[in-house]
């Protein structure tokens, strides 16, 4: 248990059942999963194996019903509604498979979203907003409006908004789903950048075989339940794209 | 601060919708505050014109003295007393004898009052000076309604008729010299104006008066053995009450105006935050707690207002100085039960615009929190699956 220092999240039994008619649902049945600062992780398994369940969950959304998770130090099950908040506005970067920007805001609006609930200087979220932004390679549609923009580069914005207050963790349910290869390609590689220049952990569930490719851990469950966890060579993103 | 701008950017971003609601509201302030202001100035003006042309500085009534009761007169009359002649011949009040009396216009009786005054008092702003008595004739005064009821003319005579005080019936024709125009009903309809000398001496009432109107402005007031004072606010309380009920009455287009305002208001919250489940859920994602959400989704209907007053201020100013300087032109023949002009200037205050703009500011942060209340049990992993629980 000494060992709860070293991970950034720990996992412990976790269980998370929903309601369903008489009977329920384990959507999660026992998941017991750890993970260290800087890993390129993905949960992969059929639909409905409790994939989005589990991120939910680390990403202080959700409370198990059973077991615990510690992110950050933080037990997510004692967690009060805005001390929950507070962890994700600071910890944890979401990146979702319908890109979910807030559409009245411009792309520099959102990516600067976060940032205002940190006290933080004008000019420093400039800056932070502004490199966010170069690292997506979006500067130059700072002003556009959600609406204006393609699939890809609406991933690429929410990316740069999950990373702008460059947070521990980043989890991304399904980033892929709605974007063509050739994007699905940039915003990965993207993605395995800031994993090794900023160190942050990157979660992923995901079926997309293209992401699957990028993983250096994958872990397969199954029914709510982990039926593998192997640490993988990447066939992609090891730096020979650059 | 993060709210408000976030509030400003969605409202803003809204379009179409946040102008019609922004636009019916400002219809809302403007037509409550001209409305008011309408009703303020009637009130204003109706009140000046009775202060000027029979109240001054308020009167003193003979005990027995009721001006909505005629069948009292008869006893309603005494001699003025000390305190009050002294006044009187200071230049500082004038008495007026009251009584009644009959006429036969056309040859069918009618009832009047007869009123004495002195054709020199200042006091009130009657044209007494036309009653100075220059040949044998007696002069009489009336207004243009009497001398329309009644068919007189300018130089016409006119046999009247009274009980002196003995109770005894005597009759004198009197010419009249002038018919006077004016907005205060209550010195006009039914009353024929004499010299106040001639009336005691045919009414064998020496020295005495049925009132005594003190000049305007006048902070000594001597209480009076048989004699009461009434002060403006007792004298003008019709008015006040004549302009609550108008203004009731106006107050239910309010109502109706603002809760139109209100409605499209509330249906635009309830809309938005059913549609913008899935921003609400990034929202909390982002950090956002439920009572952040329920402050912006308020704060964006309520701002609404804000924008509306600023509207409202932008159009709705220089109609309403220009309002005010050309008043309101009432339609002919319109009768509001009490002194107006032919125009009308509103009566603005800056009580009445601030109490109206806090008001519809209140009533639309209420009315835009209470929608959002369904926030409060979100949880957000529904939100972002675009579920309400
Ligand atoms: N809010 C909920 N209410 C009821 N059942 C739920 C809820 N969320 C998830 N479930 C159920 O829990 C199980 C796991 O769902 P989860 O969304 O975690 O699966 P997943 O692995 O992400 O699937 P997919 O690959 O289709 O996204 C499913 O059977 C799902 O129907
Ligand atoms: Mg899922």
């Amino acid at each position: 248990m000494e060992m709860s220092n070293s991970f950034l999240i720990t996992t412990k039994d976790l269980v998370r059942t929903f309601p369903m008619g008489r009977t329920k649902i384990f959507a999660l049945d026992g998941v017991s999963l750890n993970f260290k600062a800087g890993e390129f992780a993905g949960l992969v398994g059929p639909s409905g194996s409790g994939k989005t369940t589990f991120l939910n969950i680390v990403g202080s959304l959700d409370s198990p019903t059973e077991g615990s998770a510690v992110v950050m130090g933080k037990k997510i099950e004692t967690l009060s509604h805005k001390q929950a908040a507070w962890l994700r506005n600071k910890n944890i970067g979401f990146i979702f498979q319908t890109f979910n920007l807030l559409p009245v805001y411009t792309v520099y609006e959102n990516v600067e979203f976060t940032l205002l609930l940190l006290k933080m200087s004008a000019n420093e979220r400039r800056k932070k907003v502004m490199q966010a932004l170069e690292w997506v390679k979006l500067a130059d549609r700072a002003k556009s409006k959600p609406s204006q923009l393609s699939g890809g580069e609406s991933q690429r914005v929410a990316v740069a908004r999950a990373v702008v207050k460059e947070p521990p963790i980043i989890l991304a349910d399904e980033p892929t789903a709605n974007l063509d290869a050739e994007n699905s390609y940039n915003i990965l590689d993207t993605m395995v950048t800031l994993n090794r220049e900023l160190g942050t952990t990157f979660i992923f569930a995901t079926h997309d075989q293209k992401v699957i490719k990028y993983l250096r851990r994958k872990i397969t469950l199954f029914d709510g339940k982990v039926a593998k966890d192997e640490q993988v060579e990447p066939e992609k993103g090891k730096g020979e794209e650059q | 601060m993060i709210i408000p701008r976030l509030a400003i950017k969605n409202l803003m971003g809204a379009g179409i919708r946040t102008w019609l609601n922004v636009v019916v509201l400002s219809l809302a302030f403007v037509i409550i505050i001209f409305f008011q202001s309408l009703y303020k100035g009637m009130g204003d003006q109706a009140k000046e014109a009775k202060i000027d042309i029979e109240f001054a500085g308020g009167q003193y009534w003979h005990e027995e003295y009721d001006p909505l009761d005629p069948l009292t007169l008869e006893d309603a009359h005494g001699f003025v007393p000390g305190p009050l002649q002294e006044k009187v011949d200071k230049g500082e009040a004038a008495p007026i004898l009251v009584s009644q009396a009959s006429i036969y216009p056309e040859g069918r009786l009618q009832t009047i009052i007869l009123k004495g005054i002195d054709p020199k008092q200042t006091i009130i702003d009657l044209p007494s000076k036309f009653l100075v008595q220059e040949g044998d004739d007696v002069p009489a005064l009336i207004g243009t309604r009497m001398a329309k009821n009644t068919g007189l003319n300018q130089g016409d005579m006119i046999t009247v008729r009274w009980r002196d005080a003995k109770g005894t019936f005597d009759a004198r024709d009197f010419r009249i010299v002038q018919i006077m125009r004016t907005t205060v009903e209550t010195v006009d309809q039914g009353q024929i104006w004499i010299p106040l000398e001639t009336m005691r001496e045919l009414m064998g009432m020496e020295n005495e008066a049925s009132l005594v109107v003190v000049a305007k402005n006048t902070v000594n007031i001597p209480a009076v053995q048989g004699w009461e004072f009434k002060n403006l606010e007792f004298l003008l309380a019709d008015i006040d009450n004549l302009i609550k009920a108008k203004s009731a009455g106006g107050s239910i287009m309010y109502v109706f105006l603002l809760l139109l305002a209100m409605l499209a208001i509330f249906n635009t919250q309830v809309l938005s935050i059913f549609r913008r489940r899935k921003e609400m859920g990034t929202m909390m994602a982002l950090g956002f707690t439920r009572s952040k959400v329920i402050q912006l989704f308020t704060l964006e209907g309520a701002m609404h207002s804000v924008l509306a007053a600023i509207i409202a201020a932008v159009y709705g100013i220089p109609f309403l100085v220009w309002f005010d300087k050309t008043g309101f032109a009432l339609p002919q023949g319109t009768d509001f039960g009490f002194a107006l002009g032919e125009k009308i200037f509103p009566g603005y205050s800056i009580g009445m615009v601030v109490g109206t703009v806090v008001l519809v500011l209140m009533v639309t942060t209420v009315v835009s929190f209470l929608p959002t209340r369904r926030i409060a049990k979100l949880k957000p992993t529904d939100a972002l699956r675009g579920k309400m629980s």
